[in-house]
């Protein structure tokens, strides 16, 4: 299994990586994983879908598309895609700290 | 009487009908089929018409050619499903009672889902190739079309048979160079995901086709919506890729009447176990094919795969016994890449498609993942398969679960 270097910590990723273990994650962590992402601030807009990814992973075991993120969350399509560029889904499972969602195959 | 209802006589449903009437006593079992439309379409030949290869008779047949006898079919549109009282309604008032039931009311194209798709340029330079009425409206216009930037693009996933629209921009490069104006026409393949296919190495593998064969790939857009008046994709992020034709697959959904019942997710796929095919909300009810919210493919081959677990799983539940029957994402497709060759990938829920050969070691006849002749002939003689066995729910010669046999593993990624 791979590890990446995160705030001085070796930390657990899969083939995607994304973090292995849910526990590894904390807010400090996602803020990392969002500058390599290149977002260099989590505004309260950002926090809101990756606190519903997590919720929707940690009740169902998979991340929701995009298409459930915005019947579900709240956040329009639009602004999804502002927040989160290219892929609002996978970006904000990775940054949430969860697996790429399946449905975004 | 009990009564064994099934929803939709498409590739599904029909063989689930064939399978259950040859083993269900008649003097016990009632058996219905409901679907609303009397021609069946053998929907992998949609992918030829636009090419000239297939015409509209190759790929329609009447539906009750392939029922049984003593099953009662009812063609009348399905409203909803009322699973908590073990009733159907459909849209004359008709109610239906069951005691098992089994769905397989597919998966249909939703072009209204995205802003401008439907608008003046549908069926113009605007068109689907999952539907008889596009494919053939596309084959009338390639026909005069005299040129310029082709794009094909997928709006989201999932999709059906995720392999077509790859085949269709390999197919495209062959109609136009065989029509001596392939040096006018730009072929573009426009997707959402980040690389040209859902499984990572295929993708590898069709990246290079698309590269060899001089098709412009663009990743990781998903289309917002389209400017009929420019002419021009746009990404929910705002990028543009302009067009002159554009061939589209339009965001996948099920059937309305899933939507109804209140028993589908966001884009009306039924939650299914992926293993026993049953419902995950109620015991007596099955979901096969396309309208499933597996994370299998949706295709014919896959149907069929699901068909022989569903048959024991439902004929072990019937007798009171547990269900052993495990369906394993198994899924076999040929692709079309154009020139009379293709390829051919074999995969499941765990293992990626990987090289080798089918359904036997070294002899094949089929090869996985390359390109041969033979896999051509292996895709055009489906569509006979399909029609004589597969529809009648008979047995294929080759295994339901996915086997190793035949397969190359890579030794570096192990
Ligand atoms: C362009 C294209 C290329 C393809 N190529 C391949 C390929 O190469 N290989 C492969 O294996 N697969 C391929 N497929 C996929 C394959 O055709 C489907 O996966 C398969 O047909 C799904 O079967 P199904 O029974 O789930 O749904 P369907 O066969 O679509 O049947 C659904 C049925 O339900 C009926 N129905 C739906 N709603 C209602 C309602 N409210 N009331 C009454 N009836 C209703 C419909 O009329 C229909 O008859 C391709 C598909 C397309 C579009």
């Amino acid at each position: 299994m791979a590890t990446i270097d995160l705030l001085g910590k070796q930390i657990e990723v899969d083939a995607d990586g994304n973090l292995v273990n849910l526990d590894d994650w904390n807010e400090d962590i996602a803020k990392e994983i969002a500058r390599t992402e290149g977002i260099p601030e989590l505004t309260d807009r950002h926090w809101l879908v990756i606190n519903f990814m997590r919720k929707e992973f940690i009740e169902k075991g998979d991340g929701p598309t995009v298409r459930r993120l915005t019947k579900e969350s709240g956040v329009g399509t639009k602004e999804l895609y502002a927040l989160f560029p290219k892929g609002p889904a996978k970006k904000a499972a990775r940054i949430g700290g969860i697996p790429k969602p399946k449905g975004c195959v | 009487m009990k009564k064994l209802l099934i929803l939709g006589a498409g590739t599904g449903g029909t063989m689930m009908l064939n399978k259950f009437h040859k083993a269900l006593d008649p003097m016990e079992w009632e058996i219905t089929i409901v679907d609303h439309i009397e021609t069946h379409f053998y929907q992998p030949g949609f992918l030829f018409i636009p090419f000239g290869i297939y015409k509209e008779e190759d790929v329609i047949r009447p539906k009750r050619d392939f029922f049984p006898k003593n099953v009662n079919v009812i063609m009348e549109e399905i409203d909803k499903i009322v699973p908590k009282e073990n009733k159907v309604y459909l849209k004359e008032g008709t109610e239906l009672i069951y005691d098992y039931l089994i769905i397989a009311t597919g998966s249909e194209i939703a072009p209204e889902e995205t802003e401008g798709l439907k608008g003046d340029l549908w069926y113009n330079c605007i068109f689907d190739f999952y539907t008889i009425e596009g494919a053939m409206n596309l084959a009338w216009f390639f026909e005069k079309w005299e040129g310029g930037k082709l794009v094909i693009n997928i709006t989201e996933f999932p999709i059906k048979c995720p392999v077509a629209p790859l085949e269709f921009a390999f197919l495209a490069d062959w109609y136009f160079t065989e029509k001596k104006m392939r040096d006018k026409v730009e072929i573009h393949f426009v997707t959402p995901l980040s690389s040209a296919f859902t499984k990572e190495k295929c993708a590898e593998v069709m990246a290079d086709y698309l590269t060899e064969k001089n098709i412009k790939t663009t990743v990781d857009f998903s289309t917002g919506r389209v400017d009929n008046e420019n002419k021009k994709i746009i990404s929910w992020d705002e990028m543009e890729v302009p067009f002159d034709c554009l061939v589209t697959v339009p965001t996948n959904k099920g059937n309305s009447c899933i939507e109804r019942s209140g028993m589908g997710d966001e884009l009306n796929f039924i939650p299914t176990d992926k293993y026993t095919l049953q419902s995950k909300d109620y015991e007596n009810i099955f979901v096969i094919g396309d309208a499933t919210d597996l994370p299998s493919s949706k295709a014919g081959s896959v149907v069929h795969f699901q068909s022989e677990v569903l048959f024991e799983n439902i004929m072990s539940l019937i007798n009171g016994k547990e269900m052993k029957a495990k369906f394993d994402g198994h899924a076999n497709c040929f692709i079309e890449s154009g020139f009379g060759k293709a390829l051919l990938i074999d995969f499941n829920y765990e293992t990626e498609p990987l090289k080798g050969s089918y359904p036997l070691p070294v002899i094949g006849p089929f090869k996985l993942l390359q390109e041969t002749r033979m896999n051509h002939f292996g895709k055009l003689l489906f569509k006979w398969t399909y029609w004589n066995l597969l529809l009648k729910g008979r047995e294929l010669p080759v295994s339901n679960e996915m086997t190793m046999t035949g397969k190359q593993i890579d030794e570096e990624k192990e």
